[in-house]
């Protein structure tokens, strides 16, 4: 597939563009976070998300969604990103949802994927246990019972786990900690006996729960996939989670970059516009650079789980890698060119750093990535 | 172009190159054994590609080249490479450089009498563009072109003019107005460097080679009709020239390009999934070993795949700028772009292999070191002409923030 958008996808980012800057401007997350709002986000506005197409993008027609694709997300994403949309993409999208697509029977499908798409049902996909990315360091354990489970563990940064209706949670019914084999998914209500639920509040402002399980009994029904090959679905959802943050930082980047440049046009020190010192000139030209080569590669990522190129893995680790460091550069050098003014929570660059910060650690950062590509390409 | 006739010409291009190309120039098909190439099957390849067209697939037949469309040159160069074999290249300054800008800007009798001897490789072309006193600067040149008759006399001199020793004629900036603004007195001229009063001496680098020269020119009478452009209007030609140039550097260095992602899909119902492979990763292995199955130095790991992350973003870059051009569409200021990250990431691949060879890397000559050992050590030192030729690094700076930036001066 070509890397430039086609006609339909033009109109696409024109609609998100209209509806992210008049609906969700940075003004928005500003406002969420001042009036300290308990679901981090409005009910209302992801509900009007949902009737524009986006909460059922990547879902089947026949549970309500438009059946589109990641190239189409990937459009709506970056949009997001220059508003800090702070939306439960990720969460109930990218991972619940799509978990459930991946891996769901017939009669989870038909339980949630439908009120996903609608924008009613929130989903969170607790599996992380620790602060850095390592997908399969998973310690929480699932017994078996006679009806099912019993499941025990500590899960920390769930996004969106403290509004999610429903958590997939990720538990090892064999092997050890690190082990690729052994986990297990489970749907579990958010509701379920055992389940202590606690947001976390972090420097994005955005959602993110600690979640302690303390014997939480599920059926044989919970189970999300097959028993121990929960790996199989997770893999999927890390690579396309990596390429859909990559996205909304393609966003970010572009945004704050725009406003940099724009900066260097009007402020004036030693009677000129500070555009002008050639110290300036070259570090905006390097970013450009950078900025530059940082498109071509988040849109083939998008494409290649489209396509379901064999080569995603690693495209993914190419397009987080590299947009980590973009974004890092991006919103280090923004700031720096805007001065003492970049340093206040009035100016809003400080937000988009700080939003750029926590894509970056999610999923993988550049370091992660980087020896992750090494491996998928035999060193 | 619709997609049936697109696929019609890549039919005819696949029976071109099996009619045509010497197996040993490409890869071998099933029941085919791949001989060593010789000289003959060299020259038959070129002759016939010459003899197509397919030397300079997008120029108009008239001037030697295939009269191929973009979609068209594109497939081309597509079932070259799918058969394993390449286009000559015929000419390097001459196919890359000038052609473009004779067809731009040459008139009718030029282009008649260049464009075809660019196409088959008859006549090499050298760039007479930076002098001693005026590189970065280079609207400072001073070399005077002064009309006599249907001649201009032409002193001064020119260096760093790579391949003069090698070179039949060259394209030369001149002054014709002295008394103009720096950028308004240029002219854009071509002359053979075998006229009387032209002395070429080759410059040695630090490689050991040497690739370019000073040129000096005593008296050198240039015909007037090879003037290229209007009188004193050469600096508009002078910066096309350097974009197209710009834009060859940023594809022409080896190792990069999507890499060996996204196999084309073939007609065969059986998928053959390749492990990709790095190249860098490759040639390091033997010096630096391996533990549990990876190369063993886990830093320089991080930087070979830091490197192979850009060539790949690079590649792709690429690949959206040509699918997003206009049809017609030349280079842009953003080439720069291209150019500068080009040479800045040619120069990081040959310092990581200097730092996965250990002192292996440093043979200069003799049999204690591989030739690839040695040839290694001149890569290194030549690639650290990358970021100076075609306009040094700081220049493309310079003019991404001016043109495409709009920062003001
Ligand atoms: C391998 C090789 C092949 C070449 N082939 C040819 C050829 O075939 N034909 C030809 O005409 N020329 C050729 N050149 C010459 C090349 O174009 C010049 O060397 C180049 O433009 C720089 O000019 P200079 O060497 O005079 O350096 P200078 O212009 O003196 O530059 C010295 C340093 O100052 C910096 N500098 C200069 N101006 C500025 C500025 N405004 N802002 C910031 N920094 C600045 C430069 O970036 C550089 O680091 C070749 C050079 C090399 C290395």
């Amino acid at each position: 597939m070509a890397l430039v958008l086609t006609e339909e996808q033009e109109l696409l980012k024109e609609t998100a563009a209209d509806f992210c800057r008049k609906t969700v401007p940075v003004t928005h997350l500003r406002e969420l976070r001042d009036s300290k709002d308990e679901s981090g986000f409005s009910r209302k506005i992801w509900k009007e998300m949902a009737e524009l197409g986006w909460a059922g993008i990547l879902f089947p027609e026949s549970y309500g969604g438009a059946e589109l694709g990641f190239a189409e997300l990937g459009v709506v994403l970056e949009e997001c990103g220059r508003t800090l949309a702070p939306y439960p993409f990720v969460s109930t999208v990218l991972l619940g949802g799509r978990a459930v697509l991946l891996g769901g029977s017939d009669a989870q499908k038909e339980a949630i994927l439908p009120g996903v798409c609608e924008g009613e049902t929130l989903l969170a996909l607790a599996f992380q246990e620790a602060g850095r990315f390592r997908p399969f360091e998973i310690e929480t354990k699932a017994e078996s019972t006679a009806s099912g489970h019993q499941i025990s563990g500590d899960k920390v940064f769930v996004l969106d786990g403290h509004v999610a209706d429903h958590l997939i949670i990720a538990a090892r019914t064999s092997g050890s900690s690190g082990d690729r084999d052994g986990i297990t998914l489970f749907l579990v209500d958010a509701g379920a006996d055992g389940l202590t639920i606690e947001r976390t509040d972090m420097v994005d402002n955005r959602n993110a729960a600690t979640v302690k399980l303390d014997g939480v009994s599920v059926d044989a029904s919970a189970v999300l996939g097959t028993v121990d090959h929960g790996a199989d679905i997770l893999e999927p959802l890390f690579d396309a989670a990596a390429i859909a943050l990559s996205a909304e930082l393609v966003g970010i980047v572009n945004e704050v970059f725009e406003r940099t440049i724009e900066y260097l046009k009007t402020r004036e020190q030693f009677g000129v516009v500070i555009g002008t010192f050639q110290a300036l000139k070259h570090r905006a030209a390097e970013m450009f650079c950078e900025v530059e080569l940082s498109q071509a590669v988040v849109l083939d990522a998008l494409r290649a789980i489209d396509e379901q190129r064999p080569d995603l893995s690693r495209l993914a680790s190419a397009a987080k890698a590299r947009l980590s460091d973009t974004a890092s550069l991006v919103t280090c050098e923004g700031l720096q060119m805007h001065g003492g003014i970049g340093m206040t929570d009035e100016e809003e660059i400080g937000l988009f750093m700080k939003r750029a910060k926590a894509a970056e650690l999610t999923f993988g950062d550049s370091s992660y990535h980087r020896d992750r590509f090494a491996r998928l390409t035999g060193f | 172009m619709p997609p049936e006739a697109i696929d019609s010409f890549r039919e005819e291009v696949r029976a071109f190159i099996d009619a045509n190309c010497p197996v040993s120039l490409r890869n071998p098909r099933d029941g085919e054994t791949k001989p060593a190439a010789t000289q003959a099957d060299y020259d038959r390849w070129r002759d016939i590609m010459i003899e197509r067209g397919f030397t300079t697939p997008e120029w108009p037949k008239e001037y030697g080249g295939g009269g191929l469309s973009k979609p068209e040159a594109r497939v081309l160069q597509q079932e070259l490479a799918a058969a394993g074999t390449y286009a000559p290249g015929v000419s390097f300054f001459g196919l890359a450089m000038l052609g473009p800008v004779l067809l731009e800007f040459g008139n009718e009798e030029q282009k008649a009498e260049h464009l075809p001897k660019i196409s088959n490789g008859q006549v090499q072309w050298c760039q007479g563009y930076s002098e001693p006193g005026a590189g970065s600067d280079l609207a400072s040149l001073q070399t005077r072109a002064v009309r006599d008759g249907d001649h201009y006399i032409i002193n001064g001199s020119k260096i760093w003019t790579t391949n003069a020793h090698h070179s039949d004629w060259i394209f030369c900036l001149v002054r014709t107005d002295p008394d103009a603004a720096k950028h308004d007195g240029i002219s854009f001229i071509l002359f053979d460097l075998k006229s009387p009063g032209v002395t070429v001496s080759p410059i040695q680098l630090i490689s050991g080679q040497s690739d370019f020269c000073q040129v000096f020119f005593e008296d050198v009478r240039a015909e007037a009709k090879n003037l290229v452009g209007p009188l004193n209007g050469g600096w508009t030609i002078a910066k096309r020239l350097l974009q197209h140039e710009r834009a060859m550097l940023s594809g022409g260095m080896p190792g990069v390009g999507a890499g060996p992602a996204a196999k084309k899909k073939s007609k065969s119902k059986k998928k053959v999934i390749e492990q990709p492979r790095s190249a860098l990763a490759e040639q390091a292995r033997p010096y630096v070993g391996e533990q549990d199955g990876r190369l063993a130095d886990a830093a320089l790991r991080d930087r070979i795949a830091q490197h192979e992350m850009d060539s790949l973003c690079f590649g792709l870059s690429l690949r959206r700028s040509a699918e997003s051009a206009k049809s017609g569409q030349g280079p842009s200021a953003a080439t720069s772009m291209f150019k500068l990250y080009m040479s800045e990431m040619n120069k990081r691949r040959a310092e990581i292999t200097m730092s996965a060879m250990g002192a292996a890397g440093l043979g200069w000559s003799g049999e204690a070191f591989s030739a690839t050992e040695r040839a290694n050590t001149r890569g290194w030192l030549r690639s650290k002409g990358n970021s100076i030729e075609g306009g040094t690094s700081e220049v493309q700076l310079n003019i991404i923030a001016k043109r495409v930036l709009s920062l003001p001066d």
